[in-house]
């Protein structure tokens, strides 16, 4: 199990966090919504690929397998939603651009003087040989409170989103005075209903 | 829990080596089902192999044709992504009962790959600016979007019952009984997501013909090469996985463990594309409601059985 | 001293992504840049939680518990984002945040 990172490492890291920072810019730089949506994918990665070398195999994987999802999904909004997703007649649409700019720069400023001032601890203890079961008994041990109130968080989220994001309700599915044998839906779906 | 002690490819045969070997392996594996697909296509064994290996070396010569105004680079990088994909999913399958990368989380890595699968098969259908292509890779999305969950769940019943999500301990946990035994919806559920995440036989729909073969219907030489043997690779490696999964990996009677291992991973490429061939394509629009009102249900109960199987001190 | 190294190496990455993060939240105008923008600002946490787990206190969950919550807080973001970019597209075809101004006193 290696305690300390060797140079080599240390380098990739340096690299793959170079990589996430440009990819983050191109965000909002490139003109092609599509392309937009994949540069953030690839800050995700390289985010992942460093947590790799943190040893954080499950975090990293895992933050792939979601955040490849996420943007799937984000790459189909983007293009349902933006006037112009494929880039072939750019535009600007941004306000307010350079108090933003001067907003984020600050926050990096005052993160960055703050990393670099601030005697940090030693570090305590040695890396676990498996850091997925420390996370896995943490979850389901000293930390369960945790997991507890993020699961009622998510099972919130999916019924909040399902109510926001469609337009039918019962009403229009099963009739005025909710008469209907079966539900009035404009796609099937599959199971006989 | 158990500790197995067993090296990786690159610790016993040194990193090259081994790598190059998995990709030989993934290479193979594509092939195989190229070939057993020729065969059940046309009926006859003669020539299943060759004409597989001639469709390609013709792709690698013929001429790329292109679209009006396509996006190039994320087209080729969905194109090249495919078959990578595919060999990186094999870097966690046990290959002679070893794997080429042993973390503590093999079965999330898989996962992973294969959502990340996703978004190459979008961009491929994204790339050419055309209609068909598109609309191939929204459907290949919707159906992504059906099947996951189950997917996930069917993972998850592996790895509670193992005790560990790496593939290796994975294989040291079935040594008195097979998986499937315990867990025959998670098999099934296992080898219908290979078919649709390789959108082979009744998943074919993001490539049917109704829109003109879909996210392949621009693709042309070198890159339709790529992605058709992404395909292959992809339900080959599956298949492999399923194997040390729900089979045992290479464990059996008489035999050497790798032939085992190879025996039962030909079975199921067999009976995926056989199988595969004989389906009707499913329309995504009827079907996918299955995958989330019974799959999921389904999935969860056999977790919950295999949980309860664990506490038992069944698997000890 | 090398992990010392890595920390700040890694946390000014960290610093930078929520910083571009903070500039694409606030100066973009469509509804769905916007949450790319908080994207990054959180991917930026994830990668200082891994950080601050190797470098500083491996023996404890708690950095990994940390990065656990920020995947969640963008699982959620995203999940709600989409669901009112839907539901005000569908009430007032707005999908600019310019155009929400209903509560703009």
């Amino acid at each position: 199990m290696l305690t300390d990172l060797s140079g080599w490492v240390i380098a990739t890291v340096a690299v793959l966090g170079l990589l996430s920072v440009a990819s983050g810019v191109a965000v909002f730089v490139v003109d092609s919504m599509a392309r937009a949506t994949f540069a953030l994918l690839g800050s995700f990665l390289a985010v992942a690929g460093v947590l790799l070398a943190f040893d954080l195999v499950y975090l990293a994987v895992v933050t792939a397998l979601m955040m490849t999802i996420e943007m799937a999904i984000m790459a189909v909004f983007m293009v349902m939603f933006m006037m112009n997703p494929a880039g072939l007649m750019p535009m600007t649409m941004v306000h307010n651009p350079k108090g933003s700019a001067v907003v984020g720069a600050g926050a990096f400023v005052v993160l960055t003087v703050g990393i670099w001032t601030i005697d940090w601890p030693a570090r305590r203890g040695q890396l676990p040989t498996d850091s997925t079961r420390q996370l896995g008994e943490a979850v389901m041990g000293s930390h369960m409170l945790v997991m507890l109130i993020v699961g009622i968080g998510l099972f919130a989220t999916i019924l909040a989103g399902t109510v926001l994001a469609t337009a039918r309700g019962r009403y229009d599915r099963f009739g005025a005075d909710l008469a209907a044998r079966r539900p009035d839906d404009p796609v099937p779906g599959g199971l006989p209903r | 829990m158990r500790e197995t002690a067993t090296a990786t490819l690159p610790e016993a045969w040194g990193v090259l080596p081994a790598v190059l070997a998995v990709a030989l392996v993934g290479v193979g594996l594509g092939l195989v089902v190229a070939s057993v697909d020729r065969a059940v296509l046309a009926g006859r064994t003669r020539g299943a192999v060759l004409e597989p290996l001639r469709e390609g070396a013709r792709l690698l010569l013929e001429q790329r044709r292109t679209t009006l105004a396509p996006d190039r680079l994320l087209w080729r990088l969905g194109c090249v992504a495919v078959p990578v994909l595919a060999l990186l999913s094999l870097a966690v399958v046990p290959v002679g009962g070893r794997t080429l990368w042993s973390t503590s989380a093999d079965l999330v890595w898989f996962n992973a790959m294969e959502a990340l699968l996703w978004a190459a098969i979008w961009l491929v259908g994204w790339g050419p600016n055309a209609f068909h292509a598109l609309a191939g890779g929204y459907r290949f999305l919707a159906q992504g979007l059906a099947y996951e969950l189950p997917l996930m769940f069917a993972l998850v019943t592996v790895g509670v019952a193992a005790g560990s999500l790496r593939t290796t301990d994975v294989l040291a946990a079935q040594d008195g009984l097979w998986f499937v035994v315990t867990m025959p919806v998670a098999f099934a559920v296992f080898v219908a997501s290979a078919a649709a995440f390789a959108f082979w036989g009744p998943f074919a729909a993001p490539t049917s013909a109704d829109i003109a073969g879909g996210v392949t219907s621009e693709l042309s030489g070198v890159d339709r090469l790529l992605v058709e043997a992404g395909r292959g690779v992809f339900l080959g490696a599956t298949a492999a996985m399923a194997a040390a999964l729900f089979l045992g990996g290479d464990s059996g009677p008489w035999l050497p463990g790798p032939l085992w291992q190879l025996l039962k991973t030909l079975a199921v490429v067999t009976a995926l594309v056989w199988v595969g061939r004989r389906l009707p394509v499913l329309r995504p629009d009827r079907t996918v409601e299955v995958g989330w009102m019974v799959l999921v249900p389904l999935t969860l109960v056999q977790a919950l059985v295999v949980a309860v199987l664990v506490l038992s001190g069944f698997y000890a | 001293m090398t992990a010392e190294l890595v920390l700040q190496i890694v946390l000014t990455v960290a610093a930078g992504l929520i910083g571009v993060g903070l500039f694409g939240a606030l100066s973009q105008q469509s509804i769905v840049m916007v949450m790319m923008g908080l994207e990054l600002v959180l991917n930026g946490v994830l990668l200082a939680g891994g950080a601050a787990w190797f470098s500083l206190a491996p023996e404890l969950p708690d950095a990994q518990m940390l990065a656990v919550v920020a995947l969640v807080v963008m699982a959620v973001e995203m999940a709600m984002g989409f669901a009112v970019t839907i539901a005000i597209y569908r009430a007032r075809q707005v999908d600019m945040v310019d155009m929400a101004t209903d509560l703009n006193g």
